[in-house]
């Protein structure tokens, strides 16, 4: 028990699975080719992003609350980011009968 | 004075032409006319009000001296330091009789113009709502121009002007002449501009000041806005740009001369005059209203605004009034001459325009402390007031004219005076006038500048009298011609000649009425260079010299006009090379299309043109073609797969993040 007496939280141990999860995220959004994987991977970046945020606001300025709360808009907008993009999936669907990215290339010059 | 009263003077004719122009188009045409003449019916009763209070009411006058009084002077536009632009509205004696005349014949014009601008059946002209709103703007800017309170206002309202009979003479701008007339007038006043813009720059940057005031007035102690001509003040606003020399002139004579130059585009003095003629291309109202009585006249009011400065000028040695003098005496005997070999009725009186606005010039040219406390300056004035109420009756008497025979050539004329009695009196009254017969009104201002040319040197009174008799001449051989010899027969199907609506008659008749009494206003009292009431009364010697040329003159012209006879014929053998030149005005636009067309476009604008051509379009042109072909070349970026961009932002941002952070470790 002598371990968890002394165990004392460290900004690394939450950074490092936050880079893990942004790098999972990209990674994803760069491999996947269904459209409603590469937006759970770019979820994954988000959150990635909003912890990190939590942790920098926890251990470098307790004293302030704004780290937190801007985690909590982020939250917030990311759902309604995420309601758009399911719509844009929708129509994109309606119009191709396809969500697979690589058939969607008609934006170009 | 309340500045409700002067400020609606200017608002109420801008207001008609923003009405008019914007909504102009959705009225009739008879109510943009009632509406157009209504409006400029309350500005005349206004300017009326501010006249008569101005000069009778006694509260503009100091121990027997007429006043100059700033009503209002806002500040407009300020840009640094003490160099700010104000808009104001100051009334003295010439600004005030400026109103009066401005808006009479303005309001004479509206009137007129309801009969004009629509032919026999009735049936309107196309754009009357837009001439009706664009002589509101003239009306305006004409207003705004007299008011000013600064040479930059004047300045601004100037170009107003200018813009407002640019716009009336291309009014029918289907027609290929009247275009170019309208093109011919910008452009020539413009060039004249251009000399009375350095002018006010060089007076303005030596003296430090815009302001007519302080250039040429004493604030009077203890009365605020309240100010009077003094020559002490000129005195010192000369002697700022004292000592300095420029191509044998001082600085200050270059200024005056400068500001000349623009008066003499405005009121086309020779050689500047070559626009006057062919602004003829417009409706006759506006040649009359802008033409003859008010725009014209801009430059005389010019040089008497400034009178002060260029008074002292001549004092100092310099040779502004002299200039102004020589200048005004050469036009008004060429316009003379070639006013008597003129077909059309109204170049006729156009060059008439220009020999009465030259005698105005020569006036003030001739006007000096000793010669009767300058009267030229008052006689100039008062020139300029019957002037504006005999010509413009003449031109709408010609309009009437023009507008029952359908031509501007007197040979289709001939024998008029039964068909169109009323045109026949009034058109009679407006000669017998201009060509100095007592009791006419220009009898007495002719006497007048006469007197003044008399005091100042005995060449100049001689000079002007000769062109005094040609002005009767010219002028009776036109009413001779057109209201006597044999008349035309009328065709059938075709309109007899007939005097016209009364919309058309009544401000003939008007006119006709104030330019015979209109000499009989005590002048003297009311409008002098300094203020000071001037009780000279006629010079009877003069008088009746004068009086003597101009019967000897209408004498010629029956002799040789009255009926259908050889002797013009005759005459005009007896000089064929004179006759030709008068006829073709001196030739002088064809010396000016030799100098533009010749000179100034082959040797300076065609190289310029192939320069523009192709350096600098080349230059674009490539700038152009380059980026065509590098984004040709590598649009196949634009895939289309939004993966493919997802690398490249990637790889972008590790490389710069990177490269940033290396950049900081390495020096830093």
């Amino acid at each position: 028990m002598d371990f968890l007496n002394n165990f004392q939280l460290n900004s690394l141990m939450f950074l490092i699975p936050s880079l893990f999860m942004f790098c999972c995220g990209v990674y994803g959004f760069l491999t996947r080719r269904n459209m409603i994987a590469m937006l759970i991977s770019l979820e994954l970046m988000l959150n990635a992003v909003d912890m990190n945020f939590v942790v920098f606001n926890r251990f470098l300025c307790p004293a302030q609350m704004d780290g937190m709360f801007f985690t909590l808009f982020a939250i917030a907008i990311a759902a309604a980011e995420t309601a758009v993009a399911i719509a844009i999936i929708i129509n994109a669907y309606r119009i191709a009968k396809d969500i697979d990215v690589k058939d969607l290339t008609k934006m170009k010059f | 004075m309340e500045a409700t009263l002067p400020l609606l003077i200017l608002v109420l004719p801008l207001l008609m032409f923003l009405f008019l122009g914007l909504f102009g188009k959705f009225m009739s045409h008879k109510w943009a006319g009632i509406i157009g003449t209504a409006g400029m019916g309350v500005t005349m009763i206004l300017a009326y009000y501010t006249a008569y209070l101005y000069f009778f009411s006694g509260n503009f006058v100091e121990d027997g001296t007429r006043v100059q009084y700033i009503v209002f002077n806002q500040d407009w536009l300020s840009l640094w330091g003490n160099l700010v632009i104000k808009l104001g509205f100051l009334l003295d004696p010439i600004s005030a009789l400026m109103l009066v005349v401005i808006t009479t014949i303005s309001f004479m014009v509206h009137l007129y113009s309801n009969g004009y601008m629509r032919d026999h059946h009735g049936v309107w002209e196309t754009g009357f709502q837009r001439f009706y709103a664009f002589l509101s703007l003239f009306s305006f800017s004409m207003l705004g121009l007299v008011v000013a309170t600064n040479i930059f206002q004047m300045y601004i309202f100037w170009e107003l002007v200018g813009a407002s009979s640019y716009l009336l003479i291309g009014f029918y701008y289907t027609k290929p002449s009247a275009v170019s007339a309208s093109k011919k007038a910008f452009i020539v006043t413009r060039f004249a501009d251009l000399g009375f813009l350095i002018g006010i720059l060089i007076l303005s940057f030596t003296t430090g000041t815009f302001d007519f005031m302080s250039l040429t007035s004493t604030p009077l102690a203890g009365v605020e806005n309240t100010y009077i001509v003094d020559a002490a003040t000129a005195t010192t606003a000369l002697e700022t740009g004292a000592g300095q020399m420029f191509l044998g002139g001082s600085l200050m004579t270059w200024a005056l001369v400068l500001i000349f130059m623009g008066g003499m585009g405005k009121s086309a003095m020779m050689p500047l005059h070559i626009w006057l003629p062919d602004a003829m291309e417009g409706p006759t109202p506006v040649s009359a209203l802008i033409h003859a009585a008010t725009m014209v006249v801009a430059g005389v009011y010019l040089v008497a605004r400034l009178f002060p400065l260029f008074m002292i000028n001549d004092d100092l040695g310099g040779a502004a009034l002299d200039i102004v003098t020589v200048v005004g005496a050469l036009t008004a005997f060429y316009a003379a001459v070639v006013a008597c070999t003129q077909l059309d009725i109204k170049r006729v009186l156009a060059f008439s325009t220009i020999s009465q606005i030259a005698f105005m010039m020569v006036s003030l040219g001739v006007s000096r402390p000793e010669v009767h406390d300058n009267l030229g300056y008052m006689a100039s004035m008062f020139h300029l007031f019957t002037h504006a109420m005999f010509k413009a009756l003449l031109f709408l008497g010609a309009g009437a004219l023009i507008h029952a025979v359908g031509s501007n050539d007197y040979t289709a004329m001939h024998g008029l005076r039964k068909r169109m009695p009323i045109t026949h009196i009034t058109f009679l009254v407006g000669c017998l006038a201009i060509a100095g017969i007592i009791p006419f009104s220009g009898f007495f201002s002719k006497d007048e500048i006469l007197t003044a040319c008399f005091g100042n040197s005995i060449i100049a009174y001689v000079w002007m009298s000769m062109v005094a008799g040609l002005t009767a001449f010219y002028m009776f051989r036109l009413y001779y011609l057109i209201f006597w010899w044999k008349e035309h027969k009328v065709h059938e199907g075709h309109h007899a000649p007939k005097d016209q609506p009364w919309t058309m008659t009544l401000p003939l008749v008007i006119l006709a009425i104030v330019a015979t009494f209109a000499g009989f206003v005590p002048f003297g009292d009311l409008v002098t260079w300094n203020g000071h009431p001037h009780h000279g009364g006629i010079n009877w010697m003069i008088a009746s010299i004068s009086l003597c040329v101009a019967l000897l003159a209408i004498g010629l012209a029956t002799i040789m006009y009255r009926k259908e006879n050889p002797l013009p014929e005759r005459m005009r053998h007896l000089f064929p090379n004179l006759w030709t030149w008068a006829r073709n005005r001196f030739y002088f636009d064809e010396l000016y299309m030799f100098i533009t067309h010749k000179i100034i476009f082959n040797s300076i604008c065609k190289p310029i043109a192939w320069f523009d051509r192709h350096v600098i379009d080349g230059t674009m042109d490539a700038f152009a073609s380059v980026t065509n072909k590098a984004s040709y070349a590598i649009r196949g970026l634009q895939s289309g797969n939004v993966q493919s961009y997802v690398w490249v932002y990637l790889i972008g941002a590790i490389v710069l993040g990177g490269g940033t952070v290396a950049v900081i470790f390495l020096f830093f």
